[in-house]
């Protein structure tokens, strides 16, 4: 579920050099539309792939509106996307009220599954098996199709590729709707787990980002590699030292930022 | 002893070798001159001297000191100074300004957090060198392109290197500026060994009495302007560019 | 009067306020270090001075150095972590790590109450009218204000802006680049510590948000909005965002969303802010005359 957030992250930072603050809003945006949707179609994967569609068609309307307008000014991108990240949860907080809504497990998960005699949440599972899925998906995507070689092209050397005639701002644009479709469907699948609360963009906000920050910007792998690594520390984190889970969390970030500043598997310094 | 004293240094760029194994020894005084035609890797060979890159292998000494892992500031603090290619100047400062962060470079007074001690007349007597001080007040931004390349060399020659690195500096240059620009680098005292790199090779032979020739990253020639010159190897690499 | 205390209050709020946009500057404006975590040093030193007030029962002379000296020891080591990138690799190491400690300030509820905050706090002096408050506040916003420009004036704050303009060749003349950075990182640490012991003693209590990014980037805008990298800039955005805040919130309760569309707003038509803004049109105008 991480893997869902850090991955449009780590493409939308390493292809277009925007770190998007508003990824923490844009998950907690698709767990309450996910959260509306399962009122009249009580199906969550349903949900999650209309929630992505809404997300993803909103983020392209703010890169091609406002994000474009300020191409090159870099921390100016950031700002507006800070700004739209506080429009966007305050909005949510308008809409969908203040108390945390809990999003239904589907019943045929709700069981727990024994392997190899330890049981596992049913639902748990099916989200790590999504997550690979979804993962194997990209990785095809981004190292197999046509697209995709034009991202890493992007990624790699964006005035190169411009050069070469790859059209540089409409594979923004996509990436981005891409990047913002994962947030959103991820705040849906994740809703069983996390519900949907304000405050939940300030939660994810910073996992993303050591997510990223330990995979390495701009690589699937490494965002993959991250995600398992920082959930795996943070759930320990939680079961071990309740109060102290975020101070945890920061561990791996300061080792793999002393040793490796590119991250486990970046091209670039972050 | 040698001033400047490079052996067998290697650098690569992705696996294609920049610096392939090259090896240099300047004498305290000299003036030497590097030509090569574009990509043979001289300012590569200048960024790790200075450090600005980091070698692969080999070793480099500044007079007696190691300085192959230092880090930029600490080899500039040995008496090792450059100029850029591409003129890297705080545009927006007054030529003074510049001059003043170049002095303050090697002041104690760099750490200063409370106020500022260090004397315009300082600055001014620095441009002077260069025929610059009626335009301390001017910002570089508005200056011409001569002057910028002048104040460069100003910023350079504050600090009274014991080894001065020359990168291009007659570069994008007329032939008037050229000439003013050959003759400050005349009048620089022989306490500073002199290194420059030229890709042109006529318009710099004259400036220097030891040449060395860089090809893909190689020496391929070094020694006097004659030798240099007569040698068939200089005139393969530039004939053959 | 109770409008006089309105007022007067209000007057304390901008210049806590200005502090704490102030110390954003030195490195956004003067060294070109985009933070977006400094709400870290507010709220720490905020907690710290409330903690030593609270579980060990310090006064507060002995409280409030301590609040700073672990404040400042914090802005080093952060320093050692978010320098190892410059941009938007070092905004987003002050975000994470800004975030980390809101994060625990909410969670570790044994310590620091989470979501309840800290009450019970007394201010210094026994300065509990507003009129005190004000003066007290004023002198230590100007001493601090004050020390602050002498240091992006001396012979280091040259030095800063240089590394700002053209890191590389800074190194090339002899700087020590990354030190420049590192001690800029701790100074501005140290008065973002002094701008969250006032605003401790301000409110007497001390919540997470405090350490929220909401508040750094008010921080932000507030020096983005007053012009970064000049003097009057931090003084004259914390005094816009501090009246926007307490008029616009008295009338609408959406104050966050109203920061978001400011923060487009100036962002994409006022990037240079407002100071250099007036001072260009002040330009114009004498030319004009």
């Amino acid at each position: 579920m991480l893997f869902l957030l850090a991955a449009g992250f780590s493409l939308i930072f390493g292809l277009m050099r925007i770190a998007n603050l508003t990824h923490g809003a844009l998950y907690m945006l698709g767990a309450y539309i996910g959260v509306s949707i399962l009122k009249t179609v009580p199906n969550l994967w349903v949900a999650a792939i209309l929630s992505g569609l809404v997300v993803a068609v909103f983020g392209g309307l703010l890169e091609k509106l406002i994000l474009r307008r300020l191409g090159g000014n870099v921390l100016g991108q950031v700002l507006v996307t800070l700004g739209i990240a506080f429009i966007l949860a305050d909005f949510c907080l308008v809409v969908w009220g203040g108390d945390p809504i809990p999003v239904p497990t589907p019943a045929f998960l709700q069981r727990p599954v024994r392997i190899a005699g330890l049981a596992f949440p049913a639902y748990r599972l099916a989200v790590v098996i999504i997550a690979i899925a979804v993962g194997i998906g990209l990785f095809l995507f981004v190292e197999k199709t046509r697209l995709g070689a034009m991202i890493r092209a992007g990624v790699d050397d964006r005035d190169m590729a411009r050069a070469v005639g790859i059209p540089v701002s409409r594979l923004f644009t996509t990436v981005f709707c891409l990047g913002a479709a994962l947030a959103g469907a991820g705040g849906v699948i994740g809703g069983p787990i996390m519900s949907a609360y304000p405050g939940l963009d300030a939660d994810m906000l910073p996992l993303a980002l050591i997510v990223v920050i330990l995979g390495g910007v701009g690589s699937l792998v490494g965002a993959f590699v991250g995600s398992f690594i920082t959930g795996f520390v943070y759930t320990f984190g939680v079961a071990l030292l309740p109060d102290l889970a975020y101070v945890i969390l920061f561990l791996p970030m300061i080792l793999v930022i002393a040793f490796r500043p590119r991250g486990l598997f970046g091209k670039f310094a972050a | 002893m040698a001033a400047l004293h490079i052996q067998s240094l290697k650098k690569a760029f992705g696996g294609l070798p920049a610096i392939n194994d090259v090896s240099l020894k300047v004498e305290e005084g000299e003036r030497r001159l590097i030509i090569g035609p574009n990509g043979a890797g001289k300012t590569t060979l200048f960024n790790l001297v200075t450090g600005d890159l980091n070698s692969d292998s080999g070793r480099i000494f500044l007079f007696d000191t190691e300085i192959t892992r230092r880090a930029t500031h600490r080899r500039v603090h040995l008496g090792l100074a450059r100029t850029y290619q591409i003129i890297t100047l705080f545009s927006k400062d007054t030529l003074e300004h510049n001059i003043a962060l170049s002095l303050l470079g090697l002041s104690k007074e760099r750490w200063n957090t409370f106020g500022r001690n260090h004397s315009p007349e300082d600055a001014k007597a620095v441009l002077a060198m260069v025929g610059l001080e009626h335009l301390g007040q001017r910002p570089v931004s508005e200056v011409a392109y001569g002057e910028k390349r002048r104040l460069e060399i100003a910023m350079a020659l504050a600090q009274k290197p014991r080894v001065l690195l020359l990168d291009e500096p007659l570069a994008g240059l007329s032939r008037e500026e050229r000439g003013a620009v050959k003759q400050l680098i005349s009048k620089i005292p022989r306490e500073t060994t002199v290194v420059m790199i030229e890709h042109d090779m006529d318009t710099a032979l004259d400036m220097a009495e030891t040449i060395t020739v860089l090809h893909y990253g190689r020496v391929i020639v070094e020694g006097t302007r004659q030798q240099v010159v007569a040698d068939p190897k200089t005139r393969e690499v530039y004939l053959g560019h | 009067m109770v409008g006089g205390e309105y007022y007067v209050n209000l007057g304390s709020q901008i210049f806590i306020f200005a502090v704490f946009a102030a110390s954003i500057n030195l490195l956004l404006g003067y060294g070109g270090l985009p933070t977006l975590g400094h709400a870290a040093y507010l709220g720490v030193a905020a907690y710290l001075a409330a903690l030593c007030a609270l579980k060990l029962g310090w006064g507060h002379l002995a409280a409030a150095p301590a609040a700073l000296v672990g404040t400042t020891l914090m802005a080093a080591a952060f320093g050692l972590i978010a320098l190892r990138a410059t941009g938007l690799g070092f905004l987003m190491l002050t975000l994470a790590l800004s975030q980390v400690l809101w994060g625990t300030a909410l969670r570790w509820v044994a310590m620091t109450d989470g979501d309840n905050g800290l009450r019970g706090l007394t201010r210094p002096f026994g300065m509990d009218d507003a009129k005190s408050f004000y003066y007290f506040t004023l002198a230590v916003t100007v001493f601090s204000l004050w020390m602050m420009a002498r240091f992006v004036t001396s012979s280091f704050g040259a030095a800063l802006a240089g590394t700002r303009d053209q890191a590389r060749r800074m190194s090339a003349l002899g700087h020590n680049v990354w030190m420049v950075r590192w001690i800029t990182f701790i100074y501005a640490g140290f008065w973002g510590g002094v701008s969250g012991l006032l605003f401790v003693y301000y409110h007497k209590y001390i919540h997470p948000v405090s350490l929220s990014l909401a508040n750094s980037a008010e921080g932000l805008l507030a020096v983005i909005a007053g012009g970064s990298g000049t003097l009057a800039g931090p003084l004259v955005g914390a005094a816009i965002v501090m009246l926007l805040k307490n008029y616009v919130s008295a009338y609408v309760e959406r104050w966050n969303m109203l920061l978001g569309f400011v923060f487009v707003v100036i962002v994409v038509f006022m990037p240079d802010g407002v100071v250099p803004g007036v001072k260009r049109l002040w330009r114009r105008y004498i030319s004009r005359a």
